[in-house]
């Protein structure tokens, strides 16, 4: 089959979802690659390198919808790339089906199959196609460096000969992939950084990348975001509320904010007001990464840089990964690779779309002329820690009441014992003759001592101890030997046969337990 | 030589055995201890050939001599995945020995019984004690050989059961007659009745009626206690030599007998409640067969099985600081210990610190996993137990558990109508990565599902252990 990637229709989109990299690797499966002749000039490749790496290129985008059978692009298809949809064709691209009716039902109509990149379920084997994670790092780097280029100051602190430069202090709110890259890049150029997330478990992950994590005093039992599959959820008014008075108090000290909040499926979740804006010192920088959605500042513009009154410049851009555009189309076609990889199990450059497959059922939004959005729960669940219960600390004097008291259970228990233990020797004693009597302490005893002794044995050692015991239980030969000297044939027939198994077993017990012993090495 | 010298050399004897158990509690001082044995053995040999009652001692020698070069043939081929099957094997013998013993004995006392006093003075031997006693003492005499006999008898079926078990040749899984216990109670009442007959009666029909009934205790019982139990039923049917060795002392008025019996009895024994322990399991439970039925309804896990190749896991490996390795049955069935050596040398060779979790009912046998890997020369000082290892999961990069099942089963700790509640495990699965070498994708051998196998940072490396890790070994560097 024949994978195709045409030019990026979207005014100032750069990415292409094909790299000569990735196309290498797609023949390897087995496929033919095709691209749409100056698809990838934007992003730094040029037709001549595609060529190099066995792609054909082609004139115009209609013949390369025409050709190929499966188109694997970035942006959202429009309306006019969706009608050369034919069925039996596969469409794999980012397609926000979630507020994109109209462009299922197209694929709908024309009984085409599309793969939605975004949709891809959020499970440790699908990571490698988790186009929004690859591309959400690159969005967090990049916000850091736009952040940098519209502040007047350096991110880290200095001391030099003209003066004492503080270093600028960055506060990132919402810790997921963007945020942590955010949270890298922001420490790596030496601000001291803040974060903060609904999430309390990803606190060890920002302190991880060197940020400090803000803690807010509140009291409520927070959310585990790993029940909600890794995603943030909506919080309660009063963590809101918590929450916003703790920005209102760093705002004013911070320099630059990069807000990443996002919730699934929802309008970005308001955190920076108009009001911390304001409290803001001039010069400072806002990046909102989710202007797309409307933004965590109401401020904020889609797709333009904006100044406050009071000098704050708002950073609405949405086109993070295409200003990035190498390695943005790097990431993004190595997570189109992948998810060829999975839907080719054979390696015969024929598609195997596999329904019961989570990943490839989870990002399937129209399969063979149904709409198959949104998909059922995932089978694999994130499973969320259960709160632990609390263990209560025990003090110094409880402890020793209760050494105290199994001190005496225990004592109790070994008086008990060994009176039971006496009065039924002297009962036995009582009946049994002298001659019994002789024997049967030495074996009360015998068996006294190899409790003691046994208990001390390593438990390394057990098997050798099993096939040395075994070696000296035959011990039973002594009575063998003995018998075997007196009376009729019949006697001496069955202690010689005794003495010969005796014999295997003491050999073969005592040279077997040595074998073993000498193997036991210390390092 | 007289009777004092015997006695001497006996009460040496003993030393030497309790010196030569009490040395096994170290690797090193244990390797001095065998030969404590081997001495103490020896000198009771000799003290008995020499000693009062013995005769055809050329006989005695050339048998001990032709049995040891069975035993020595025995011990240097047998290799170290064999050794639960050439333990349990050697449990027969001394059971069968017990029986003849005790069979011997009573014959002689009938004979001896049977003559008038003036031929009784002229008996010499193992006769003459029995003609020194009295009407009490040859009672007492036949209930101790009574069950020298019981004992040897149910030790010597059931340890060839085990045997059978043990090398395959008879089916693991747990097998009972119609009937169930009701047979094996049966049987054991006929026992105890016979010997009421016995007792009375000193006849040799009753004897051979128990020892019978006491073979197809031996059999029936074994027979119903599945493979992943045979570590409790091995140290059991050791026990039961030495309590037959002992009994077999007492009719005989043998102190050394009496002594090593008890401490093979009590060393048996106590290994046995290691195990159970270890097992979460009563001694009777066990001992009766078969899992009990769950509580309620187990919990439903969740999730898949995700599998890995080898490259996975080599990078894991590779980037990892500390790995834990649990190995299990599977990996002696696999004979995987050499393969798993080698991978620890080229693991410690980069400086990575790695460790062995040995759960104690780990394989077929008690140790059975340290003598693997003793014989595969990996260290014994990195070789752990559960309870000292068990604290260091989460701080351990890869965990890889190897022919393991039910000893890294969370369900033990999670799912309180799980069958197996409560058994301490090794707490794999809180470690970083677990990678799991796995047959294939079947529950273990007591039918219960892992839920490990399904966790989010468990990734299952299918295939034969061995062959997974040649696979793996080139890989590692």
């Amino acid at each position: 089959m024949i994978i195709g990637t045409p030019k990026e229709v979207f005014a100032g989109e750069a990415r292409v979802a094909m790299t000569p990299a990735s196309a290498r690797d797609l023949q390897k499966l087995g496929y033919e690659c095709m691209i749409e002749t100056g698809a990838g000039a934007l992003a730094g490749y040029s037709d001549a390198d595609y060529k190099a790496a066995g792609v054909t290129v082609k004139k115009t985008a209609a013949a390369l919808w025409k050709d190929a059978d499966i188109i694997a692009k970035v942006r959202q298809p429009e309306a006019a790339e969706l009608k050369q949809l034919k069925a039996g064709k596969t469409l794999i691209s980012f397609f926000n089906p979630a507020a994109n009716d109209a462009g299922m039902d197209a694929a709908k109509a024309k009984g085409a199959n599309v793969i939605a990149m975004e949709m891809v379920p959020r499970i440790s084997r699908a990571q490698k196609m988790d186009a929004l994670s690859s591309m959400a790092n690159i969005a967090g780097y990049r916000a850091v460096i736009e952040a940098g280029n519209n502040f007047g100051r350096f991110f880290t602190g200095q001391i030099t000969a003209a003066g004492k430069v503080p270093p600028a202090k960055v506060l990132v709110v919402g810790a997921g992939v963007a945020g942590l890259a955010a949270i890298g890049t922001s420490t790596s150029l030496g601000a001291v950084t803040y974060a903060f997330d609904v999430r309390p478990e990803v606190a060890e992950q920002v302190e991880s990348m060197g940020a400090e994590f803000v803690y807010l005093d509140f009291e409520e039992e927070q959310q585990d975001g790993a029940a909600t599959g890794g995603y943030a959820s909506v919080s309660s008014p009063e963590f809101r509320e918590a929450q916003l008075a703790k920005f209102r108090e760093l705002a004013p000290e911070v320099d630059i904010v990069i807000t990443t909040a996002l919730i699934p499926n929802r309008e970005a979740p308001e955190l920076w007001t108009e009001d911390m804006v304001k409290a803001m010192k001039a010069g400072s920088v806002i990046v909102d990464l989710a202007a797309e959605k409307g933004g965590n500042c109401k401020l904020t513009v889609m797709d333009e840089k904006i100044v406050t009154e009071n000098g704050v410049t708002i950073i609405g851009y949405t086109d993070f990964p295409s200003r990035m555009a190498t390695q943005a189309s790097n990431l993004y076609a190595t997570n189109i690779r992948h998810m060829m990889t999975d839907l080719t199990p054979e390696k015969d450059g024929q598609i195997n779309h596999d329904m019961e497959d989570d990943v490839i059922r989870g990002a399937t939004v129209a399969f063979e002329g149904e709409i198959t959005f949104p998909p059922p729960p995932p089978k694999v669940a994130a499973i969320a820690a259960k709160p632990k219960a609390e263990v209560k600390e025990l003090t110094a004097e409880e402890k020793r009441a209760a050494e105290v008291a199994a001190f005496k259970a225990q004592t109790k228990q070994q008086v008990t014992l060994l009176g039971v233990g006496a009065v039924l020797l002297l009962g036995v004693g009582l009946v049994a003759p002298a001659s019994f009597m002789q024997h049967f302490i030495v074996f009360v005893l015998a068996v006294f001592v190899g409790f003691q002794v046994i208990w001390g044995v390593a438990h390394s050692l057990h098997t050798p101890l099993m096939a040395v015991t075994n070696a000296i239980s035959s011990i039973i030969i002594l009575g063998a030997l003995m018998q075997i000297g007196s009376g009729s044939f019949l006697v001496i027939l069955l202690s010689a046969l005794a003495v010969f198994m005796a014999g295997i077993n003491i050999f073969g017990g005592f040279l077997v337990t040595r074998r073993m012993l000498a193997m036991f090495q210390k390092s | 030589m007289d009777y004092g010298f015997t006695t001497a050399a006996y009460v040496v004897a003993a030393i030497l055995f309790i010196l030569s158990l009490g040395g096994l509690s170290g690797q090193e001082s244990a390797k001095r201890a065998v030969w404590y044995g081997i001495a103490g053995m020896a000198l009771a040999i000799f003290a008995t050939l020499i000693g009062p009652g013995a005769g055809l001692w050329l006989l005695s020698l050339v048998l001990i001599a032709a049995g040891g070069l069975i035993g020595y043939q025995l011990a240097t081929r047998v290799q170290m995945t064999q050794m639960p099957e050439l333990v349990a094997a050697m449990h027969s013998l001394v059971g069968l020995a017990a029986v003849f013993v005790g069979f011997n004995a009573h014959i002689e006392l009938g004979r001896v019984l049977a003559m008038d006093d003036t031929a009784r003075k002229a008996l010499e031997g193992f006769a003459a004690l029995l003609a020194k006693k009295d009407a009490v003492e040859i009672a007492i005499l036949r209930v101790e050989l009574f069950l020298g006999v019981f004992i040897g008898a149910v030790t010597f079926t059931g340890s060839v059961v085990a045997y059978g078990k043990l090398a395959g040749r008879v089916t693991s899984a747990a097998e009972k007659l119609p009937g169930g216990h009701v047979l094996n109670a049966a049987a054991a009442g006929i026992s105890v009745l016979t010997l009421i007959w016995y007792f009375n009666s000193g006849g040799f029909l009753p004897l051979f009626i128990m020892t019978l009934a006491a073979l197809f205790i031996g059999y029936h019982l074994i027979m119903g206690i599945g493979g992943a139990d045979m570590p409790v039923v091995v140290s059991m049917l050791n026990s039961y030599s030495g309590w037959a060795a002992a009994a077999i002392g007492f009719s005989l008025g043998n102190d050394l007998l009496i002594v090593v019996g008890a401490l093979v009895g009590s060393s048996g024994a106590i290994l046995s409640y290691i195990m159970c322990k270890a097992m979460n399991r009563s001694f009777i439970s066990v001992i009766l067969g078969g899992f009990g039925g769950p509580a309620g309804e187990q919990m439903a896990v969740e999730g898949e099985q995700i599998a890995i190749e080898a490259e996975g896991v080599a990078t894991a490996l590779n980037e990892a600081d500390s790995v834990i390795i649990i190995p299990g049955y599977g990996m002696a069935v696999a004979q995987a210990q050499t393969g798993v050596a080698e991978l620890v040398r080229k693991l410690r060779a980069k400086g990575k610190n790695v460790r062995f979790a040995i759960h104690p009912v780990a394989g077929r046998l008690p140790g059975h996993m340290n003598v693997l890997l003793a014989e595969a020369k990996v260290p014994y000082d990195i070789v752990m137990e559960m309870d000292e290892i068990n604290e260091d999961f989460p701080d351990t990069d890869v965990a890889i558990v190897i022919g393991s099942n039910d000893i890294v089963n969370p369900a033990a700790q999670d799912d309180p109508n799980s069958p197996i509640a409560g058994m301490p495990v090794l707490e794999c699965w809180k470690a970083k990565q677990v990678f799991v070498s796995k047959r294939g994708q079947g529950t273990g051998y007591s039918g219960i599902e892992n839920p490990l196998f399904f966790k989010e940072n468990t990734r299952m490396f299918y295939g034969d252990a061995k062959a997974s890790l040649d696979k793996l070994l080139p890989m590692i560097d």
